[in-house]
């Protein structure tokens, strides 16, 4: 395992084990989650990102499974370790915040008790009034103001953004060394989205901790990312710091992302799609999984399934016909 | 799967199940509850059995309903009385399948009429709300507060024993609680889009009651049916054991287990048959009802 | 709408037009109430796309059903072509239903699990018995599904059979099988993943031409408003701040909390990352208290004691905008 990294994850296929044959939802994915760096692995519902978090907490449930491949967290292995073990690593060093912080707060316990009870889980050492002390200074620290009122305040009570604070907070609370992110955002508005993004980005800079974002929105990548995973049908299809991915988009299906997304300054009369739907994961195309909805696709293309290949430092694509670096001229 | 639903992202879980195929569909369900559930398979081949039996009881059975043989009598049983013969002589087995069809069309009548009443009352306190469901719930309450059988007791005696009373006497008891579920059922569906939707088209309230809450609450629906049948079979046994139910001639298996009562220690067999007639069809129902729930109940699953 | 260049032509048709409309929930006691929508005034025209904006709980989407006579208005009017619709009784505002439909947000809880695609576009028609036959019925939803995009050998099937996007195309022929009017579009898209984003919003585009429609388009993401859009509305807590062209209002928001709404966008592009934007701080205020002066004016970082005090009204500042700010932003 390399040193810089907190979290390796090499060749992980997790598949569901379905009366109709079997779905390969994480099928071979690499990724590396660098100290201190946020990271994203951005996808449409359905390509398989939300499974491969799970696989990482071991939130996966039957009848999907973990088949293949390796978890490396901070040079322990996850991957076969038991229940109990594994929990006290998530929670610990690896925490997760969810899309919708209203299931994942308990409705009748006070959201302080809750942060606190998170806290003294993995810490039992320290007394009642300094973690109810390291609670108040975290509700602080994300920006939940009268944070000493709050600590007593019920979940319903509290607006959506503020619940989300909350979850960061418990999430925080053991000073983890990565924390994962499903889709922080997505259920909140947008001026509370921007503000929880800058706060996920100071918390960074300020505990030097690394985040695994998961999203769909590829503004919220670009405001905050390093270096960004795309994810297509349960494989990577494109990995590449943010501005390089930006800029020199190769994989087809990347470039049709970013067309897609309405931009405000652009008056076009029609937006950019990509035709066709996310192929079904039982019976994918025997070529590039993309081919089906591919402009550029030829012959070749569905017959024969690509590698990812590195097309300049650190850029890798999974496409034989890229748009920018390939070696197939167009 | 079933798991799947009650993960964190339910729109996740819905693009997944479209992806592996997996179907909703109430028939659906029903495959999938044969495949996982065998105790419930086997329970229903038992009540479609007992059923045949029922409708088949005047070709199956050997003996005419009343046909009596004085002369063997309490007889234990052999080749020519499976189950051996009554104090008349009557053959017990043959007597078990014409009371087959009384207590069976007891379970599924009454249990059918009690859920009509309660799917009435249920959808329209739902769909109203107010005074409407002020006053239907109110007398759904007082129904639930005295005991069932105390209540088809005391109807009873005032309209006299018959097949026909005891049919209204059961029938009153069972709507009360189909009417709870389906108000409750009415009016979480009452929120969702789709209720809204029809209401932006301007389709009307019975429309909108029979053509859109209705049909989602069938699952519910069949699953309290089949639990609702075991209580009325048993409930029309004990009322016919306690001499209040069905009239001779007519037999049905309580009033078999009645008449065996005093022959129970020299001739326990005439009791047996049927009390084991109505554990086996009752606990089938139960277990079938159980499957059903597990299949059909989002919020029972595991 | 009221340029000059507009005014040597005809005065463009006003459909529908609310007049000081008010909508409040009774919570509990009577003293106490939550003011959803509060003192709106606004038209809209034949043939646009009026949009309107705000973050969750700003009364948007209540404001479009009481418009369309799907809640009761608890005071004020609302004119269909001169007929005050608001106070009619169900029965009476019966015949105008038919021109006033609505497609919603969430494409998997507004279809009927238990009806096929037929049943569900053809419910319209025959609750108000358009077609003669079955066999006509059944033709023009095969009409309908092909106008929306959805192949016709689909008819039988149930929604859970449909992806997202697919079912909001369904949604769609739904709404528009009455050959409506006006349809109220409640957040169409944002349950969506961009790539069918892009396709619904083009659908909605195509439709708009094809059956001559007027929207009104709730949403709260501005840059997919600025892609349908071609009038604004912005909403805070029941109020309206800011009516404009969507050009005038994206070059150049008058009302503070607009601007605040457009810097909070994420944007698609790792080089505008550290551009300076305002980041708004708090959240929305409850709706039951509303505050005496200025609805905005407990965020407001330009806020004075008149707004506290006094409730700016909604001026004209010419070109068919207005604001209701006491200092709109030069």
């Amino acid at each position: 395992m390399d040193e810089k990294n907190i979290l390796e994850i090499r060749g992980l296929k997790s598949y569901f084990f379905t009366e109709n044959g079997t779905v390969p939802a994480v099928d071979g994915v690499d990724i590396d989650v660098p100290k201190g760096k946020i990271i994203g692995l951005v996808g449409e519902s359905g390509c398989g990102k939300s499974m491969t978090v799970r696989s990482i907490m071991g939130l996966l449930k039957y009848p999907g499974r973990i088949v293949d491949g390796s978890i490396c967290f901070d040079g322990t292995e996850l991957c076969g370790l038991r229940e109990n073990e594994l929990r006290k690593i998530c929670g610990k060093d690896i925490s997760m915040i969810f899309q919708e912080p209203m299931t994942s707060l308990n409705p009748v316990i006070k959201v302080g008790k809750q942060v606190k009870e998170a806290l003294l889980a993995h810490d039992r050492s320290i007394t009642h009034e300094e973690a109810d002390r390291r609670v108040v200074e975290m509700f602080e620290k994300v920006g939940i103001p009268e944070a000493r009122k709050r600590f007593d305040s019920y979940p319903h009570q509290l607006s959506g953004g503020l619940r989300q604070r909350v979850m960061i907070a418990m999430a925080m609370i053991c000073r983890p060394k990565l924390l994962i992110a499903d889709e922080p955002t997505t259920a909140l508005d947008v001026t509370i989205e921007a503000q929880i993004l800058r706060l996920m980005k100071d918390l960074r800079d300020e505990t030097d901790m690394s985040v695994l974002l998961i999203t769909h929105n590829l503004g919220v990548v670009a405001e905050l990312c390093d270096y960004v995973y795309v994810m297509y049908a349960g494989k990577i299809v494109e990995q590449a710091e943010t501005y390089e991915l930006f800029d020199h988009t190769a994989h087809p299906y990347t470039k049709g992302l970013l067309d897609s997304i309405p931009r405000i300054g652009s008056n076009k009369d029609r937006l950019h799609t990509i035709p066709g739907v996310v192929p079904n994961l039982l019976y994918l195309p025997k070529g590039c999984a993309f081919c089906n909805r591919c402009e550029y696709a030829d012959g070749i293309c569905h017959e024969q399934a690509d590698e990812l290949r590195e097309i300049s430092p650190g850029h890798w694509v999974r496409c034989r016909k890229p748009i920018y670096g390939g070696e197939v001229s167009r | 799967m079933s798991s799947l639903k009650r993960s964190q992202d339910p729109k996740l879980d819905d693009e997944l199940k479209l992806q592996i195929g997996e179907r909703d569909g109430i028939r659906d369900k029903l495959r999938k509850m044969c495949r996982d559930n065998h105790l419930a398979a086997l329970s229903a081949i038992v009540i479609c059995l007992f059923i045949a039996m029922a409708i088949l009881a005047p070709v199956i059975a050997p003996y005419g309903e009343a046909e009596q043989d004085l002369i063997n009598r309490l007889q234990g049983p052999s080749a020519a009385h499976i189950l051996g013969t009554d104090e008349l002589g009557r053959d017990v087995f043959t007597r078990m399948l014409y009371g087959s069809r009384i207590s069976i069309a007891i379970g599924i009548l009454p249990s059918l009429i009690s859920l009509i009443i309660g799917v009435i009352a249920g959808l329209t306190a739902g769909y109203f709300g107010g005074a409407v469901d002020y006053v239907i719930m109110r007398v759904a309450d007082v129904m639930l507060s005295i005991p069932s059988l105390l209540l088809a007791m005391v109807v009873m005696y005032t309209l006299g024993s018959s097949t026909v009373n005891l049919f209204v006497a059961l029938s009153m008891t069972g709507w009360s609680s189909v009417a709870r579920v389906v108000r409750s059922q009415t009016l979480s569906i009452k929120q969702s889009e789709y209720i809204e939707a029809a209401r932006s088209i301007g389709v009307g309230k019975w429309r909108i009651m029979i053509r859109h809450i209705l049909p989602n609450c069938i699952p519910s629906l069949i699953v309290l049916f089949t639990l609702n049948v075991p209580s009325a079979i048993l409930s029309e046994s004990s009322l016919s054991f306690l001499g209040i139910g069905i009239k001779l001639p007519a037999s049905s298996w309580g009033l078999i287990v009645n008449q065996g009562r005093q022959f129970l220690f020299t001739q326990p067999w005439l009791c047996m048959a049927p009390c084991v007639a109505i554990m086996i069809v009752v606990l089938a129902f139960n277990f079938l009802g159980d499957g059903l729930r597990d299949v059909m109940d989002p919020y029972m699953q595991r | 709408m009221n340029g000059p260049e507009l005014n040597a032509a005809a005065e463009p048709e006003i459909i529908l037009r609310a007049e000081h409309l008010y909508k409040n929930y009774d919570i509990g006691r009577k003293d106490r109430q939550v003011h959803a929508v509060s003192d709106v005034s606004l038209s809209i025209y034949k043939g646009e796309t009026l949009a309107l904006v705000g973050e969750s709980g700003c009364g948007k989407s209540t404001l479009g059903r009481t418009l369309i006579h799907m809640l009761p208005a608890s005071s004020g009017s609302v004119f269909y072509h001169d007929m005050d619709i608001a106070a009619m009784s169900e029965k009476e505002f019966r015949p105008y239903r038919r021109k006033m439909q609505m497609i919603f947000q969430d494409p998997y809880a507004s279809l009927d699990p238990r009806m096929t695609v037929r049943d569900i576009i053809a419910e319209p028609l025959e609750t108000y018995r358009i077609c003669e036959s079955r066999e006509e019925t059944t033709k023009r939803v095969l009409m309908l599904m092909d106008a929306v995009g959805i192949p016709g050998e689909f008819l039988n099937r149930y929604p859970h059979q449909f992806s997202g996007g697919q079912r909001q195309r369904i949604g769609i022929a739904r709404a528009i099988a009455l050959r409506p009017e006006l349809i109220i579009c409640d957040e169409p898209v944002s349950a969506l993943d961009v790539s069918v984003q892009s396709q619904v919003l083009n659908l909605l585009k195509d439709i708009q031409q094809a059956f001559e429609l007027t929207y009104l388009f709730i949403g709260h993401d501005l840059s997919v408003i600025n892609f349908v859009a071609d009038r604004v509305c912005v909403m805070f807590l029941g109020c309206i701040c800011e009516v404009a062209k969507k050009d005038a209002l994206y070059k150049k928001p008058l009302h503070p909390y607009s601007e605040f709404l457009l810097d909070a966008i994420p944007i698609a592009d790792p080089h505008r990352r550290n551009r300076k934007r305002k980041v708004i701080t708090g959240e929305i205020p409850s709706p039951v208290d509303l505050p005496k002066g200025c609805c905005f004016c407990t965020r407001c970082p330009y806020a004075t004691d008149k707004c506290r005090n006094e409730r700016p009204e909604l001026k004209d500042m010419g070109d068919g905008r207005q604001v209701a700010c006491h200092y709109p932003l030069t």
